[in-house]
Order: structure tokens, then C-alpha cells, then sequence
């Protein structure tokens, strides 16, 4: 009887532990398929490291639910997808909600899941609308159905260095060495090649006296950031995600690396929990990213949106880009008239969007599906604030060059 | 690479390597003695850090001060989880164990995220971010805790599990099972104490990480992980073994970031691993035949 009881308790807890992994990987959808509506399929990572990331950008795609009905677009289905922050679940996800009807997938914030993503919609001939991905050959491999309007590694480092050039000639101050420590994943590697690769034809002020890669997922930065200091360069230069953005950060207080300034051209140095998290440490940080134009009127109309909605949080790229590409998705419905795939890819190849909410004069795709109008901002970490200091069109407050010392900050 | 620059390479990889010692006590503890490998062992890690967490907020305790309440909290936890759950598997292969402790794992993250939410959390200390400046040399003040905790619990544990009548009760269930049964020994009783002392340690060792770490429910696995790699340099079932593959990952990692890249340490504890699998796979201070 004991060993009876003992197979029934296994089985229970065989089939508990099949229910949750099922219930964990499972995606789940928003509403109930209506003819009218664009089916799409927002794949992120929702779990997994950069789960905190992908949860924001789905706060753009929340967002832009009431604002794009509000301006007259079709309206817009969600089915939601995880990827648990691995290219190979992206993969099997993206191949999931394809079989589950979506008519247009967006995401995945991160260049190697957006890549393993992007292979499945190729074969099925479902267009991937990019929400954030920078690495250069998801739209150089001359797939048809891939469109992206995030900068790529290569223009999101010219453009860092020609904001760099502002910087230092409003500051009149510039680094003369300059470290980069990068992830050593797909986004880090691919726009660190950029920035060396650019360097030599940019006339930029420095030269890099060492490349540090490092595992984003490590549980212990502090080798890293002693590495860094021991170059004795004038300035560090970060590639990051949020997480090992707020440890780099923390082991630069307490070894006492008081560089010239922190400049990064990745996420996580400008988002709100690393505000929260870090505090005064946290301020005085330049990021140079694709950012959104506060000035346009669809960003108005999402910044109202966004701050209904969450009022304690910060309007960011995760929200601004995830808005946009849905943005796309419901302009190219709107114009086919049809939710058939290859009609939505026509459409998309035709995008004319001047009333935007990113940088730069609007959205148009070249024919391998990469807006090359899209520009980047340089923003600084200021009292929780992340206020445009360039270009000088767009800055709202004068930079802060160099940074203040650990112990010098109010 | 210059003598302080060494010098600090090498404190740095010591006190990392204690944390990493810290860890993985637990895993040790409750590996031998009841020889279940707790697969949730990282999810209990970051359950002690969030409890941390929670006191801070609420009532600002110190997570160090907060320890006694965490470890007394996940003590009662792991005694009932072993009386109640565990103990009906025992008996049962290691892959069905496995599939058990898996399940609460995942049941315990997810735990996590419904209170907790995804996002990074931490505590902010006066001293958090502070250090000791000796010379050229640069230690940091939490870690510098942190190492100290660890050595100090490895050993009250041990003093525990050798001068205390449970412990040495603990000891003989470990030693020969039968044969603590036989001089009547309440051997599911030892068990459960001993799951609620594993429980308990790495609650604590919880409390002492969370001033180094930011705490999110996908923490778990990595520290899982880095247990494992521990208990087996050091010796499945050893204490000091436990902080002796600490201190070893801890330094070999610091010494390959700074002389190779930092993306490639995760590499050399991994072939230390290897390499003691293949010369000494009871570990460097584990009892061969165990």
C-alpha cells in the first residue's frame, strides 16, 4: 500500500510539474480573433535575464492599443510570445504563433532572438515587423520579409561618435583614450566590431587602448571593471543590458574609478530601475541610442497615453520603438486592406510614415527592409531624469562633461 | 601585471570565492546527509533574498541583521518540505527526484514572480557601496562581510554537526543508515532537521548576497549551477570543501579575467571542474566510495 501511494504521488506530481512547465511556456492571447482585426504576434523576452526589458517594451505595445484606435487605424490583436531570453526558444515560439493565425509578428528586442525569429517568418513568409534589434545581418541577408526601422550596430555607432564630437566641443574637453566594455552576446559584439571599425574614419579625439568583452549573465562584474580602470583610460564606453548595467555600475563606486565620463551606446544606463536602483551614481551617464522626438504630435499622444497608463514610469526606447513598429504593422493593414501576408509585405515595402515617434524625418524601408533615415539622441542620467543633450536641436538641458566624482554628488 | 595590481586580483578572487562558498553550503549540507541533490537549491537562495528584501523595506532591517528570521523561516520550510514531500521520493531513482525538486523550482519562481514582479530589486545601504583602502589595495566593505559571514556560518556548522548530540545523531544517519535506525535513532525526524539546517544556510547565505546582488526570480538558476560546480570541487558532503571550490572558482575566475578576458573565467572554473572530475572525483576534500 506504502508503494502504491507512493507511484500515485509521483504521477501527481509528474503531471503537476507538465501543467506548469506547460502553462509556463505557453503563450496566451488577448481577445477573441475578430475579422477586422490585425492579428499580431508581440514575441519578447518576457522571462529569462532580460525579462524586465521585455516586460517594458510591452508596455509600448499596451500603449499603443488605445493610441493607434484613437487615430483611426485598424485595430490591433495581441498573441503574446515568450522567448525566454534564448534564440532558440524565439525560434520555436515565432513557428508557434504562426501556427496560431498571427498575420504579423513583432519583436524581439534582442538581435539573436530576432535573428532566429526572423529565419522562421522568411520560410513561412510572415512579415516581422522589428520593434529593437541592431545587429547588421538581419537586414543585410536579403530576407523579404524582415522590416526594421531600429538603427543598425553601424549607424547607431556613427552616430555616437558624431554626437560624441558635440559633446566634447560644447564641453571643450574630450578623452584622449577611451576602454570598451562590452556583452559578449550578439547585440554587444556586433556593435562594439562597429565602433572599431569606425573609429580610425570618424577624426574622433581618442583611440581605444583595449576591448573588454565580458558575459552579461555573470554574477560578479567587479574583474571587469578592475580591468577597465587599469587601462587608466580618460573615458569607459559601455555596451550593456539593464542588469549587468546596474552591477558595472555599483563596482565602479566602489573601486573608485572616477573616469573623465561613462558613455554607452546600449540599453540599460538610461532605464528607469537602473535610475531607481542607482541613484546619484546613476546620474551623469551619456547614452547615445535611438531615442523618441518629443516634439512630433504621435509622440504626444503617446507620451499622454503612456503616463495614464503608467504613471510612476518613464517613457524609453523599449516603448517608443515596440510602439512604433506596431504603428507600421497597423499603417501597412490599413493600406492593404487585407490581412494576407503577402499583401501586408507589399504594403510594408511602400511605408511612408512622416507623423512618427522615433528620430529622424519618419519611416521608409530601403529594399532590404532597414529604415536608414532613423537617427539616434545622447541623453544624460540627471535626479531620475533622462533629459536630450544632443543634438543641440533637440537638447532639453546643457551636458554635464566631465562627470562628477563619486563623493562630489548632492 | 604589477604586484598591487596581483595583490588585488587575488583579495578580490578570495572574497568572491567565500561568497561562492557561501552558496553553495546548503547544497553540501543536505547532499551529505540525506544524499538528495536539491535541484531548487538557487530558487530557496533567492526566496532568503527576497524575505531580506521584504524585512528591509517594511521595517529597514539590515539584510545582515535579518538573517536570524530568514534562517529560522526557511528552517521550517525545508523540515516540512523534507517530512512532507521530499521524503515520499527518497527511495525512489535520482531522475524522479530530480523531476520533483525541478517542480519546485519552477513552482518557487513562479511564486516569485506573482509577489514580486521580474524587475531587479535591491537594498540600498550607507555602506553598500563603500571600501577599505590600503595603499594601492581596494577591498570591498560588503564583500569583506560577506567573506567573513561565510567562514564564520562553515563554521558554527561545523561545530554544530560535531559537538551537538543532533549533530553527531545527524552524522550517524549519514555515516550508516541502518545503523542508526537500529540504535533508534528517529532517522525521518534527522532528515527533516537536517533539510531545515541546509534550508536555513542557504537562507542566510541569501540575506548576506542580496547586499552584493540585485534580487529578480531568474537569479535562481545561475546560483544553482554555481553550487554544483562548488560541492564538486570542493567535495560533495564537505563544509570546508565547499568554500575551498569557492576560493579555488573565485581566483582562478579574477586571475583569468585580468591576465585572458573576463568573458572566458566562466571557462576556467568550468575546466577546473573537469579537471578535478578526472583526477579527483570525490572532490578535493570529498571521502572516496561515499
Amino acid at each position: 500500500m506504502e508503494r502504491l501511494s507512493s507511484r500515485t504521488s509521483r504521477r501527481s506530481v509528474l503531471a503537476g510539474g507538465a501543467a506548469a512547465i506547460a502553462t509556463s511556456i505557453a503563450p496566451f492571447s488577448i481577445g477573441r480573433a475578430q475579422a477586422s482585426k490585425l492579428k499580431v504576434g508581440v514575441l519578447l523576452p518576457r522571462s529569462g535575464p532580460q525579462a524586465q526589458i521585455g516586460i517594458d517594451c510591452q508596455r509600448g505595445a499596451d500603449v499603443a492599443i488605445n493610441v493607434l484606435k484613437a487615430k483611426g487605424f485598424p485595430e490591433l490583436e495581441f498573441v503574446l510570445g515568450d522567448t525566454e531570453t534564448n534564440p532558440q526558444i524565439a525560434r520555436a515560439q515565432a513557428e508557434k504563433l504562426i501556427d496560431q493565425g498571427i498575420h504579423v509578428l513583432t519583436g524581439c528586442f534582442d538581435s539573436g532572438q530576432t535573428l532566429a525569429a526572423a529565419q522562421v517568418c522568411e520560410q513561412k513568409g510572415i512579415p516581422l515587423v522589428v520593434n529593437i534589434a541592431a545587429v547588421p545581418s538581419l537586414t543585410d541577408q536579403g530576407y523579404k520579409t524582415v522590416f526594421r526601422n531600429f538603427p543598425t550596430g553601424p549607424m547607431i555607432a556613427t552616430d555616437a561618435f558624431q554626437l560624441q564630437k558635440e559633446l566634447y566641443t560644447a564641453a571643450g574637453k574630450a578623452p584622449k583614450t577611451v576602454v570598451m566594455i562590452h556583452a559578449n552576446d550578439t547585440f554587444g559584439a556586433s556593435q562594439a566590431d562597429a565602433a572599431f571599425g569606425l573609429l580610425p574614419k570618424m577624426d574622433m579625439p581618442y583611440t581605444f587602448v583595449e576591448r573588454i568583452s565580458y558575459d552579461p549573465t555573470a554574477r560578479d562584474l567587479s574583474a571587469e571593471i578592475r580591468k577597465g580602470k587599469g587601462t587608466n583610460a580618460d573615458a569607459v564606453w559601455f555596451i550593456s543590458r539593464l542588469n549587468d548595467a546596474m552591477a558595472l555600475c555599483r563596482e565602479m563606486v566602489k573601486q573608485r574609478w572616477e573616469p573623465m565620463g561613462i558613455l554607452s551606446s546600449g540599453p540599460g544606463w538610461y532605464e528607469g530601475q537602473f535610475l531607481q536602483n542607482l541613484g546619484k551614481h546613476g546620474d551623469d551617464v551619456v547614452s547615445f541610442i535611438p531615442w523618441y522626438d518629443p516634439n512630433k504630435a504621435m509622440s504626444k499622444a503617446m507620451t499622454a497615453e503612456f503616463t495614464k497608463q503608467f504613471p510612476n514610469l518613464q517613457l524609453n526606447t523599449n516603448h517608443a520603438h515596440t510602439f512604433e513598429a506596431l504603428l507600421i504593422a497597423s499603417d501597412a493593414y490599413k493600406r492593404a486592406g487585407a490581412t494576407d501576408p503577402a499583401k501586408l509585405i507589399e504594403a510594408l515595402q511602400k511605408t511612408d510614415i512622416k507623423d512618427n515617434v522615433t528620430v529622424g524625418p519618419g519611416v521608409k524601408f530601403n529594399e532590404k527592409g532597414q529604415n536608414t533615415a532613423t537617427r539616434c539622441s545622447a541623453i544624460q542620467n540627471r535626479g531620475g531624469k533622462t533629459p536630450t543633450i544632443f543634438p543641440a536641436a533637440a537638447a532639453e538641458v546643457k551636458p554635464t562633461w566631465p562627470m562628477r566624482g563619486w563623493d562630489k554628488r548632492a | 601585471m604589477d604586484t598591487v595590481t596581483l595583490l588585488n586580483v587575488l583579495v578580490a578572487g578570495l572574497l568572491t570565492g567565500c561568497v561562492y562558498g557561501l552558496s553553495a553550503l546548503g547544497l553540501s549540507v543536505i547532499f551529505g546527509v540525506i544524499r538528495i541533490v536539491n535541484f531548487a537549491h538557487g530558487e530557496i537562495l533567492v526566496v532568503g533574498m527576497f524575505m531580506a528584501l521584504v524585512l528591509f523595506r517594511w521595517i529597514g532591517l539590515d539584510p545582515l541583521l535579518s538573517i536570524p528570521v530568514v534562517a529560522a523561516v526557511l528552517f521550517a520550510f525545508g523540515y516540512l518540505l523534507q517530512a512532507s514531500v521530499i521524503q515520499r521520493v527518497a527511495h525512489l531513482p535520482e531522475h524522479m527526484q530530480f523531476l520533483l525538486l525541478a517542480a519546485i523550482a519552477i513552482a518557487m519562481v513562479s511564486g516569485c514572480l506573482i509577489v514580486f514582479g521580474p524587475d531587479a530589486q535591491n537594498v540600498q545601504l550607507d555602506y553598500a557601496l563603500d571600501s577599505f583602502a590600503v595603499g594601492g589595495l581596494i577591498i570591498d566593505k560588503t564583500r569583506a562581510y560577506a567573506a567573513v559571514a561565510a567562514v564564520a556560518l562553515a563554521a558554527a556548522l561545523l561545530a554544530f554537526f560535531r559537538f551537538s548530540g543532533t549533530g553527531r545523531a545527524i552524522r550517524a544517519c549519514a555515516d550508516n543508515y541502518l545503523g542508526a535506525q537500529v540504535v533508534g535513532l528517529n532517522v525521518s525526524r534527522l532528515y527533516a532537521f537536517t533539510f531545515g539546517i541546509g534550508s536555513a544556510c542557504i537562507g542566510a547565505a541569501g540575506c548576506i548576497i542580496l547586499l552584493l546582488v540585485d534580487v529578480h526570480p531568474y537569479l535562481a538558476p545561475g546560483y544553482t549551477l554555481l553550487a554544483f560546480v562548488v560541492v564538486i570541487i570542493g567535495g560533495m558532503g564537505s563544509l570546508f570543501g565547499a568554500l575551498l571550490g569557492g576560493i579555488l572558482i573565485g581566483v582562478a575566475e579574477a586571475l583569468a579575467a585580468e591576465m585572458i578576458q573576463p568573458s572566458l573565467k566562466s571557462a576556467f572554473s568550468f575546466a577546473l571542474l573537469i579537471l578535478v572530475l578526472l583526477f579527483r572525483p570525490q572532490g578535493l576534500l570529498g571521502k572516496a566510495g561515499r
